[in-house]
């Protein structure tokens, strides 16, 4: 009987709280920088595509909601021909980003992609492109790696040194 | 003539009157609960979300009114109206203030006791008439319920009716010109609340419906305004109940400067309130505790204040 009483008062004296909502359109959650949301495709501190269509974030993805087809441009630079992500499937797991050997793939703190019609979930290339370098600035995957497609020649990257010539003698 | 057209008019302003406050008790309900949860509940439409009610309304007219093709039809179409019926006709003898009355009926207490419990066999009905388990164990559990609470809730009254020595409840009312019943007869007052709730199948004595065990309960099969019926009787039950606690143990419309009717639907949205806060901090018992407590410690309780009140009664004349 006591019990009850108690509960009724604490109950009541709840009134008097703060509420805890948050009156979403107007008030805005907040979302912390590593928040998983709408996939992005960044770019190279030069404006290059970082995505070389190596399959590994669609090899990864759980819900197959991502696909691609790779292709070369004249330098050798590999990038995707077209790049499709279904949004009506994908589950935000942050397993493509995981992959991804170039930090192209990236999720950023965005979730209001409320659609009309379900078509308009799929996303492709140009709706993933963005003009930013996102969490990794200054990155550039060809600058670091060992092949020249068109970013450096060979052995002029960061931690590279120029290629021997195997058949001199002079060291 | 005049006198007819006179209780005419007062019989449909308070039908009209009583069913638009039941309407928003909806509303009402949702945003206090919201408040003890710390939420807001619905804010959105019109000022204070208070259109939710007419969005509500509106859905539930357009609901398809599906009768099962295993139910006894005749029987499960009656049952939602004997609930809001039995409630209306209870409201009969209310007296709202000394001249907004229907009925000042001799026997008023022992009416609205008749016809209160009249509400029960709605559930019963509905529940036996759905063919469906969940909503016969909900039927049962209400029959079982009713048993439990009826007796002591009639005999928490009658220590009243000792003090006032009438049934009328406009005698009643004045003779707490001194003192509110309460405070001569507080045993009674609590007692009479616990089977108001109960009567009325709110939390936290909503075991017919007991929506987290038995589906919706007794109402499982209903939809559309069948199911809305059984909405409205529910609420109009809540501003019943609590009339009658002001009536009986707090002054009815008596009180200074405000005009009477104000005082009267001051003290009854207190109580209507009350039942909400109930709700939003009671768990439910299980049926069979309901009777242990209804027949083991109540009804004795009951009968001991009864007892006592007669004792002193006698003593003073």
């Amino acid at each position: 009987m006591i019990s009850l009483l108690r509960s009724i008062g604490l109950i009541f004296l709840h009134m008097f709280r703060k509420r805890e909502t948050i009156q979403y359109p107007e008030e805005k959650v907040v979302l912390h920088p590593r928040w998983r949301g709408r996939i992005v495709l960044t770019r190279d501190p030069d404006g290059g595509e970082r995505c070389v269509g190596c399959y590994l974030c669609a090899a990864a993805c759980p819900v197959d909601c991502i696909s691609l087809q790779a292709t070369e441009d004249e330098n050798g630079r590999r990038y995707p021909a077209f790049f499709r992500i279904n949004f009506s499937r994908c589950i935000f797991c942050g397993y493509c980003e995981e992959a991804c050997p170039t930090y192209a793939i990236q999720l950023t703190p965005d979730f209001e992609m409320g659609e009309y019609n379900r078509q308009n979930l799929v996303y492709e290339k140009e709706d993933l492109l963005i003009d930013s370098q996102g969490k990794y600035p200054g990155y550039n995957y060809y600058k670091v790696a060992g092949l020249a497609a068109g970013v450096k020649g060979k052995g002029e990257g960061a931690n590279e040194e120029p290629p021997v010539d195997i058949r001199s003698l002079i060291p | 003539m005049n006198e007819i057209l006179k209780y005419t008019l007062m019989i449909v302003i308070i039908l009209f009157t009583l069913t638009t406050i039941a309407a928003w008790l909806i509303w009402l309900e949702r945003r206090m609960l919201a408040l003890w949860q710390d939420r807001y509940g619905p804010n959105r439409a019109g000022p204070f979300g208070l259109f939710i009610v007419v969005a509500d309304t509106i859905k539930l007219f357009f609901k398809e009114d599906w009768i099962p093709p295993f139910a006894e039809k005749a029987v499960f179409v009656f049952a939602p109206a004997i609930v809001a019926a039995a409630v209306l006709l209870s409201f009969v003898v209310v007296p709202f203030a000394p001249d907004i009355l229907v009925a000042d009926l001799d026997i008023g207490l022992l009416f609205f006791l008749a016809m209160s419990s009249l509400g029960v066999y709605s559930i019963v009905l509905g529940g036996w008439a759905s063919n469906n388990k969940y909503s016969l164990l909900g039927a049962l559990r209400g029959a079982s319920q009713m048993i439990s609470y009826e007796v002591f809730m009639g005999l928490s009254l009658m220590g009243v009716v000792m003090l006032s020595g009438s049934f009328r409840l406009t005698d009643i009312v004045m003779a707490q010109k001194d003192f509110w019943f309460v405070v001569t007869q507080p045993v009674a007052f609590v007692l009479f609340l616990t089977a108001g709730i109960a009567e009325t199948h709110r939390l936290p004595f909503d075991i017919p419906e007991a929506e987290s065990e038995l589906v919706a309960g007794f109402h499982s099969e209903y939809s559309g305004m069948k199911f809305g019926m059984f909405f409205i009787g529910e609420y109009l039950g809540i501003i019943l109940i609590s009339a009658m606690v002001v009536t009986i143990f707090f002054g009815g419309w008596l009180g200074p400067v405000l005009p009477p009717v104000v005082w009267f639907t001051l003290k009854t949205f207190v109580f209507i309130i009350f039942f909400i806060l109930l709700r939003a901090s009671l768990p439910r018992p299980r049926y069979d505790q309901l009777m242990e407590y209804g027949w083991k410690i109540i009804l004795p309780i009951a009968l001991l204040n009864l007892l006592i009140t007669g004792g002193f009664t006698l003593l003073k004349n």
